[in-house]
């Protein structure tokens, strides 16, 4: 799903793995994985623990090299780290002995300031700016992390589980954020999740990978914003569970709907 | 007190005429009327009982002055004895002088300047040990704690020597240097070499990884990983090898002024003892003791700014 061109954002990138593999001595973690993600396209990775899609996010990160086949960005080649990826990270990854407002203006010159402030207004912590990390709460640390990550206007957001230390609310909140700041940038995303509700909820395309290799690539026509009590939601985020779970007849018990808000809606106070 | 009561009591009867003035429509209302003038009674009665010798606040105030003077006490009361046995002539002055002579011999040397001279003295040296010291052991620590290959060259020596007390050293170390100001220095800096060495190697390699690695994908040159990452990461450390240092610093210039020295605190005392000066004596045992504790607060108060965003030091 491209992004329109009212956005004003920068852009995003052209991710393509073709036959990518990798190895750490004799165990295969990921093989053979072809891959294609349009600029701006929203793409959720999901599966079970030790499946081999965090070792995929790293490749694309270049902070590991593959070792087999091959990994474009724009049709270049991957090789270490690059300007125009950026990453959040599982836990938020703010040095404690700076303030959140020279967090987020980590590695930009003494002239970020002024954007950095910018983005954290957008992540809604515009009056946090002189706060010690320590005292903020885990979601508010994670949006500092993002806002740290969007300050670099990165064309390839990577999202490792980020909100996966986060109680229900919060994520829900997090997920409606990450959303609109993807609309307004038009950065090409890529989160891995063990969530099948966050990824239904937030990707143009939910990926399995099961093994080491691709089992799944199911594109989500929902329109946005998404609402979880919807029926279809539910079915597709059903489908998706049962065969993360490999459950060959889906059995009626499997009630994930427990988190979704009533038909009214619900207001999440911040 | 009984013409306090007749008020009251008029009050009440007042409240009773209120009352009958104003009857009350309901039930409930008369009876929340009546609770009411029950508990302007019971209080008023409390007040009169009370107001004339009243003792509680002041009470309250002699015994917060008592809790923070009650730790005062025995050391208080030890000088007082100290002193009186030392004017009644029970305490020879050769064993322990009075303490308001000991007072006397510090405002004569800090008078004739005397006191200053040796305080500075001692101060450079132990400063300038702990800077050549502590700064190898930093520098060292650093690299060591920064790059594996040197750890594996270095490391495993520095951690055999260690094992030597500095103070064991006293023989070999005036062979060398005989018994000049390089001697002191020399085990000054050994001795503060190791704390700092060892914490500042065990800081950087407990700098939290995932940092680091968020660092280098946030574009972060080497030099701008290790000034923003790595040492503030290992800052906490540091600063408690350094107090470690502080600690030994003092003890080791002791040793070591008491062993000979030409000028300083130690000189001071060694010189009075010559002459049984004991109140001179008993100035340089104190003037260390509060060097001690300056060094101690300074090094606090270092920790109190650069850990300030540690919520343990907040």
């Amino acid at each position: 799903m491209t992004q329109d061109n009212t956005s004003t954002g920068q852009g995003g990138v052209r991710v393509q793995a073709r036959a990518l593999g990798k190895s750490y001595g004799k165990r295969q973690v990921l093989q053979g994985t072809e891959l294609l993600i349009e600029p701006g396209e929203f793409v959720a990775i999901v599966g079970r623990s030790g499946c081999g899609k965090s070792t995929l996010l790293r490749l694309v990160a270049g902070l590991e090299p593959a070792t087999q086949g091959e990994l474009l960005l724009d049709g270049q080649a991957v090789k270490g780290l690059n300007d125009h990826t950026r990453i959040m990270f599982q836990e938020a990854r703010l040095l404690p002995w700076r303030r959140v407002l020279d967090n987020v203006a980590l590695g930009l010159p003494e002239s970020g300031k002024t954007a950095a402030a910018q983005v954290l207004e957008q992540v809604g912590l515009g009056d946090r700016q002189k706060e010690w990390p320590a005292r903020l709460s885990g979601g508010q640390r994670q949006r500092v992390a993002l806002a740290r990550a969007l300050v670099h206007k990165p064309q390839l957001l990577l999202l490792d589980e980020p909100l996966g230390a986060l109680d229900a609310l919060t994520r829900i909140e997090m997920h409606e954020l990450i959303e609109n700041l993807w609309k307004t940038h038009g950065f090409t995303a890529l989160l891995v999740t063990h969530d099948v509700q966050e990824a239904v909820a937030l990707a143009d395309r939910v990926i399995l990978i099961e093994d080491g290799a691709i089992a799944l690539d199911e594109r989500i026509d929902l329109a946005r914003p998404r609402s979880r009590g919807d029926a279809h939601f539910a079915a597709i985020e059903k489908r998706i569970l049962d065969r993360v779970l490999q459950r060959e007849d889906p059995e009626p018990s499997v009630d994930t709907s427990w988190i979704s808000p009533p038909a009214g809606g619900l207001r999440w106070a911040i | 007190m009984t013409t306090l009561n007749t008020t009251a009591d008029e009050l009440v009867d007042k409240g009773d005429l209120f009352l009958d003035v104003f009857p009350p429509e309901t039930d409930r209302e008369r009876a929340l009327a009546l609770s009411h003038l029950a508990n302007a009674e019971q209080s008023w009665a409390v007040n009169i009982a009370l107001t004339p010798i009243d003792w509680r606040p002041l009470l309250h105030v002699l015994g917060i002055v008592l809790q923070r003077l009650l730790p005062w006490l025995v050391p208080l009361t030890l000088v007082v004895v100290w002193q009186l046995s030392s004017t009644l002539g029970w305490l020879s002055t050769r064993v322990l002088p009075a303490p308001l002579s000991v007072l006397d011999a510090a405002w004569g040397l800090a008078a004739s300047g005397e006191l200053w001279t040796h305080v500075r003295i001692s101060a450079g040296r132990a400063l300038l040990g702990l800077a050549v010291g502590g700064g190898l052991g930093l520098v060292l620590g650093l690299l060591t704690g920064s790059v594996r290959w040197l750890e594996t060259l270095l490391d495993s020596t520095i951690q055999m020597v260690r094992n030597i007390p500095a103070l064991a050293l006293i023989p070999l170390v005036i062979l060398w240097f005989g018994i000049e100001e390089s001697a002191k220095l020399f085990l000054i800096s050994v001795a503060v070499f190791f704390p700092i060495y060892i914490n500042t190697f065990h800081g950087i390699r407990n700098v939290d990884p995932g940092l680091i690695e968020m660092g280098r994908t946030y574009g972060l040159s080497r030099w701008g990983l290790y000034r923003q990452i790595i040492l503030p990461g290992a800052m906490s450390s540091i600063l408690v090898g350094l107090r470690f240092s502080l600690g030994l610093m003092w003890v080791i210039l002791i040793v070591a002024e008491t062993i000979s020295a030409q000028a300083g605190i130690g000189y001071l005392t060694m010189n009075a003892r010559e002459f049984l000066q004991t109140d001179v004596v008993l100035v340089g045992i104190l003037l260390y003791a509060a060097l001690g504790k300056l060094a101690d607060v300074f090094a606090k108060g270092l920790e109190k700014y650069w850990l300030r965003w540690h919520p343990g030091y907040q």
